[in-house]
């Protein structure tokens, strides 16, 4: 066995499968085959049970009331901010700020720190493989400072072109904004000697982790960057949930991105002083249950192998890509040498909506269309790609399941 | 797959692979953009009128099958006719296409379009059925916008 298959071999799919209620699904009388967690993942009942539990006993708001339901939810609330700074390595649970989601987080960032940082002459620099949520908040904030947002491009494997990334970083560029894994091709871009390449001509960075956390270990200090943010919903937690992480000197220096209630420490008509991190960023009710439940899925990763974790699903990975590129007529679309999860393609003459309509019908759940990354899709010249996306859940059977799905496909298309 | 092959019937497959009026006009009297953000599809749409007829009309452009048989088959039904009847034709296929699946439908009068009737059963894909149509009404409407069908305006 490779080392790879032993590590996978460590790790029992049957078993933690149980824990998901929604894989026994029929969709169109069959089993339910999902490979969109690049999308959404599914939830394990450790985090459907912590969502339940707090509206039935614990149900209040937090940070204001004396009452005893009010310092459950607190408490509750707040454990989760201490599990999200170890799960990720914070040096301070205070550099947790809870979010919406990864987009929230980004652009509380370009509006908060680009609106007191960026000016006219500044560059921003993104690479063609950001979602849009890593796109669209930088021109904003460029179009309102007057700053410049550049894109460094990528290889045709889909990998970033890093002499051109050396290039555009120059001591115009303030913020570099980078996508830890593509939510569109897989690629692992090697985040750690990105960010060292930007400090060194002084730019502040954040990096996108929302494709990344749910696959492997994120350690923020060893990244070494800025700001890292990412969705609850893609690492097995309820949707409505997200993290941003940020340096506590660079959060500090930062003005609130919201007012409203809980974000200030007192406010009269001529001066508002705003409460210390992190709250001074979360400004009004927070989706509390939804927090307690993203505790509970970190919980629920931790409790398991993780290395075993990344094993399965980059073995499963492997595995998908060779049986699918077999397939005639079909071409991948983001080869890079260190992917995960993610499998992006298309099947000639056949438009990846019509395939996806198809693979529904034999209960496989893919996603089909642009996937909030029209550049890339632009620089491979395709309206839209196919893209299966693998979860801790997955099976090979899965992908035998999706293969045949392909078949099928070709079949009907003739 | 009996399902599946009421969406996918032969009429479309075939309209698909080898689109009728499948080209650009010269000198057209409309022409109209037709996009379909969601899933990329996208056509321009061209119209010769002679006075209040549809003398002409023809597509380019990229999408799923469903989309590109509906352009290529709605080219068909609407040359010849007049702007009025183009008009009502589209009123019937839209019925068609968004009736609730568990209520009986009329294809009286859509001729080779009742092999649409199948799209009703994927809400999804109504979007993509009928973007060549509104692309059309844009055009003799000479809005000179783009078309666009997103989720809601179906």
């Amino acid at each position: 066995m490779t080392k790879l298959a032993e590590k996978a071999a460590a790790f029992d799919v049957q078993k933690v499968r149980e824990d998901f209620p929604i894989l026994r699904e029929l969709i169109h009388g069959k089993p339910l085959v999902y490979l969109d967690n690049a999308n959404t993942t599914q939830k394990p009942r450790q985090v459907l049970d912590a969502l339940e539990a707090y509206y039935r006993h614990d149900n209040s708001n937090i940070h204001r009331a004396t009452h005893l339901l009010s310092e459950r939810a607190t408490r509750a609330y707040e454990a989760t901010r201490s599990a999200v700074a170890r799960f990720i390595n914070a040096t301070d649970r205070r550099e947790i700020v809870f979010t919406k989601g990864c987009t929230e987080g980004i652009n509380l960032v370009a509006q908060s720190w680009g609106r007191t940082n960026l000016k006219a002459g500044d560059e921003v620099l993104v690479t063609w493989m950001e979602h849009h949520s890593n796109i669209v908040p930088w021109q904003l904030i460029c179009a309102q400072t007057g700053a410049t947002l550049k894109a460094a491009p990528i290889t045709d494997r889909g990998e970033l072109d890093l002499d051109a990334f050396d290039r555009l970083l120059t001591p115009k560029t303030r913020f570099v904004a980078i996508i830890h894994v593509s939510n569109a091709l897989g690629t692992v871009n090697p985040v750690a000697s990105l960010v060292a390449r930007a400090k060194a001509v002084g730019a502040t960075v954040l990096v996108d982790g929302a494709q990344a956390i749910p696959h492997m270990p994120v350690d923020v200090r060893e990244l070494g960057c800025d700001f890292y943010t990412f969705s609850g919903h893609k690492m097995y937690g309820p949707t409505g949930t997200g993290v941003l992480y940020g340096r506590a000197s660079e959060l500090e220096a930062m003005p609130p991105y919201q007012g409203g209630g809980d974000m200030i420490a007192s406010v009269t008509f001529e001066k508002t002083d705003y409460n210390e991190l992190p709250y001074k960023f979360e400004a009004g009710t927070p989706n509390i249950a939804g927090v307690v439940g993203l505790g509970a899925a970190v919980n629920f990763l931790e409790g398991l192998d993780r290395a075993a974790v990344t094993a399965h699903e980059d073995a499963l990975l492997a595995y998908a890509t060779e049986r699918v590129r077999q397939v005639a007529g079909v071409r991948l679309l983001g080869e890079a040498r260190h992917k995960s999860s993610v499998l992006s393609f298309v099947l000639e003459g056949v438009h990846p909506h019509d395939m996806g309509t198809i693979l529904d019908s034999e209960g496989i759940a893919v996603r089909t269309g642009q996937h909030c990354a029209q550049p890339i899709m632009d620089r491979y010249g395709v309206p839209a790609t196919v893209r299966a996306s693998i979860g801790l859940y997955n099976t090979r059977e899965e992908i035998d399941t999706l293969v045949a799905g392909i078949h099928k496909v070709r079949e009907v298309f003739g | 797959m009996s399902d599946l092959r009421e969406l996918y019937q032969e009429v479309i497959l075939d309209h698909n692979k080898r689109p009728r009026n499948f080209r650009a006009i010269d000198a057209p009297s409309r022409v109209a953009k037709g996009h379909n953000p969601l899933c990329g599809d996208r056509l321009m749409l061209y119209v010769s009128l002679d006075g209040d007829r549809i003398a002409d009309v023809a597509f380019e452009g990229s999408g799923c099958a469903i989309s590109k048989a509906s352009a290529s088959l709605m080219t068909e039904a609407v040359k010849g006719k007049t702007v009025a009847e183009a008009e009502a034709l589209f009123a019937r296929f839209h019925n068609l296409v968004t009736s609730p699946p568990d209520e009986p439908v009329t294809t009286s009068g859509l001729g080779k379009l009742a092999v649409f009737a199948g799209v009703r059963e994927y809400p999804a894909r109504v979007k993509c059925a009928s973007l060549a149509w509104h692309t059309m009404k844009n055009a003799i409407e000479d809005r000179g916008e783009v078309a666009k069908t997103e989720e809601g305006t179906d």
